[in-house]
């Protein structure tokens, strides 16, 4: 069964965690280059976190529309309803 | 009005800041003259190059340069033309049957630039129903590809078989899979297991691409690559070389067994729609390439001063980027950007250039001063090599202390 959106979010939010140098608070319109300033290697590093955790690809394709975590969330309920 | 280069101001102000501490510009080198593979005059003085990717020492090689001049001669100096229209000489015709011989291979295809060979392939090879898996750190000219073209693109760890597994697994049934994979990878110099990941590719009904610009001349019974050093010559579909580093000019190809091949003429843009090679320039690379086929006593010169700089730089101390020299690129970690740059140009004063490489080229987010090898260069050399980055770090200390 497809994960809730609620759920995705919130283990979203677990995922990018780690990643939070500088403990900016997150919220669904928290933007990943410009409020916590993830460079490439970062994003890279989380994306192939967030697959693995959701046994799904992220296209690289994908990455550019998605500006906010509330939007990464949006994908992922699509990628894995896809699935 | 905008200013469109604004964007940039932020790097624009690094560069300005580095160029305004009095040290050498590292992207800003020029050869005054070039004496060998191995010595040039760069600010009037002879510097000894450890970091051109002139593997095989063929820039100056006689034959090379006589069958450049030979062809100069009979064919003047461009095409003017488009591979399909004007463009194909003589001199085109022979140096891809010289890949051909080189490779054992049915077709080659010989482009402009290495650059453009990974945007050619890549961006006609997989169409939009398709997934590209590349490995993340696959050179830009793989990622420029992926852009140019309408696959789906999936990134894997590096050199990571069980992580290409895993996304070969996620990829729809009935989408076709090209897997792109390099056999030394440029920045660290570091050798592709490509035996366990082409087998997790073909296991998966993947096709498979392996770039060998690193390798060509001395991996393999042949020189043919990793993939051949690896056994893998009847699993590979496609293999992407360059003129510009162990054949000694400059130009990209593909080589492959496919028995369509030679259709992506037809269809590849970066390769119908720009200018062909100059007929100099193919007519020296099919001189140089006939001439690796048997250049065993290069090759082995190669690894001897490869060996030789890893082993000494580690013994002085320095931190290398591989626990063992696994290609001819032989890379020095270093610890921030402002240590990299200043050993840079500490070297440089010395009369070393190699290369400066910091990220979002290198991985990891990794400072490296990389050195590459040639078969031109003596072990006394290597020695010498070894001698003057001690005494760059000797300056350095002294200068911070």
């Amino acid at each position: 069964m497809a994960p809730s959106r609620d759920a995705v979010l919130a283990r979203l939010l677990e995922l990018i965690q780690p990643f939070n140098a500088k403990a900016v608070p997150l919220a669904e319109d928290t933007r990943f280059a410009d409020d916590l300033e993830f460079d490439s290697l970062t994003v890279m590093d989380l994306v192939a976190n967030m697959e693995d955790e959701w046994d799904i690809n992220v296209p690289l394709n994908l990455l550019p529309d998605l500006e906010t975590i509330g939007q990464v969330a949006d994908a992922i309920v699509k990628l894995k309803a896809g699935a | 009005m905008t200013d469109l280069l604004a964007k940039f101001d932020s790097i624009r102000a690094e560069y300005d800041f580095l160029k305004g501490t009095g040290l050498s510009d590292p992207f800003g080198v020029v050869m005054e003259r070039v004496l060998s593979p191995t010595r040039a005059i760069i600010r009037g003085r002879e510097t000894i190059l450890v970091g051109t990717y002139n593997y095989m020492g063929m820039t100056f090689d006689p034959d090379v340069i006589a069958a450049g001049k030979a062809a100069m001669d009979t064919f003047g100096a461009g095409s003017t033309g488009s591979r399909v229209l004007n463009g194909t000489f003589a001199t085109h015709v022979a140096v891809e049957q010289a890949l051909k011989d080189f490779y054992g291979t049915s077709s080659a295809i010989v482009f402009s630039t290495g650059y453009q060979a990974n945007l050619g392939m890549v961006s006609t090879l997989a169409g939009k129903d398709d997934v590209i898996l590349l490995d993340a750190d696959s050179h830009a000219s793989i990622y420029d590809g992926c852009k140019l073209g309408h696959a789906e693109v999936v990134r894997f760890r590096h050199n990571d078989a069980a992580d290409l597994e895993k996304r070969l697994r996620r990829v729809p049934a009935g989408k076709g899979k090209l897997v792109i994979l390099e056999g030394v990878y440029s920045m660290l110099g570091d050798v592709a297991p490509l035996r366990d990941l082409v087998a997790v590719s073909k296991a998966a009904g993947a096709m498979v691409l392996v770039d060998e610009a690193h390798a060509m001349g001395f991996f393999g019974p042949h020189g043919r690559g990793v993939y051949e050093e690896q056994g893998l010559e009847d699993q590979v579909d496609f293999v992407v070389g360059t003129f510009s580093k162990s054949v000694g000019t400059v130009g990209g190809f593909a080589v492959s067994n496919h028995p369509h091949f030679e259709i992506l003429r037809l269809v590849c843009n970066p390769y119908r729609f720009t200018a062909s090679l100059p007929p100099v320039v193919a007519a020296s690379a099919e001189a140089s390439i006939r001439k690796l086929m048997t250049a065993t006593d290069k090759r082995a010169r190669l690894w001897a001063a490869s060996r030789r700089l890893h082993a000494s730089l580690k013994g002085a101390g320095f931190r290398m980027a591989t626990e063992t020299p696994e290609s001819a690129i032989i890379a020095v970690l270093m610890p921030t950007q402002e240590e990299c740059v200043i050993m840079w140009s500490a070297l440089l004063d010395q009369g070393i250039y190699c290369n400066l490489s910091r990220p979002p080229a290198t991985p990891m987010g990794v400072y490296l001063l990389r050195c590459s090898l040639s078969s031109e260069h003596s072990l006394d050399d290597v020695d010498e090599i070894t001698r003057r980055f001690v005494a760059a770090r000797a300056a350095t200390q002294a200068l911070a202390a």
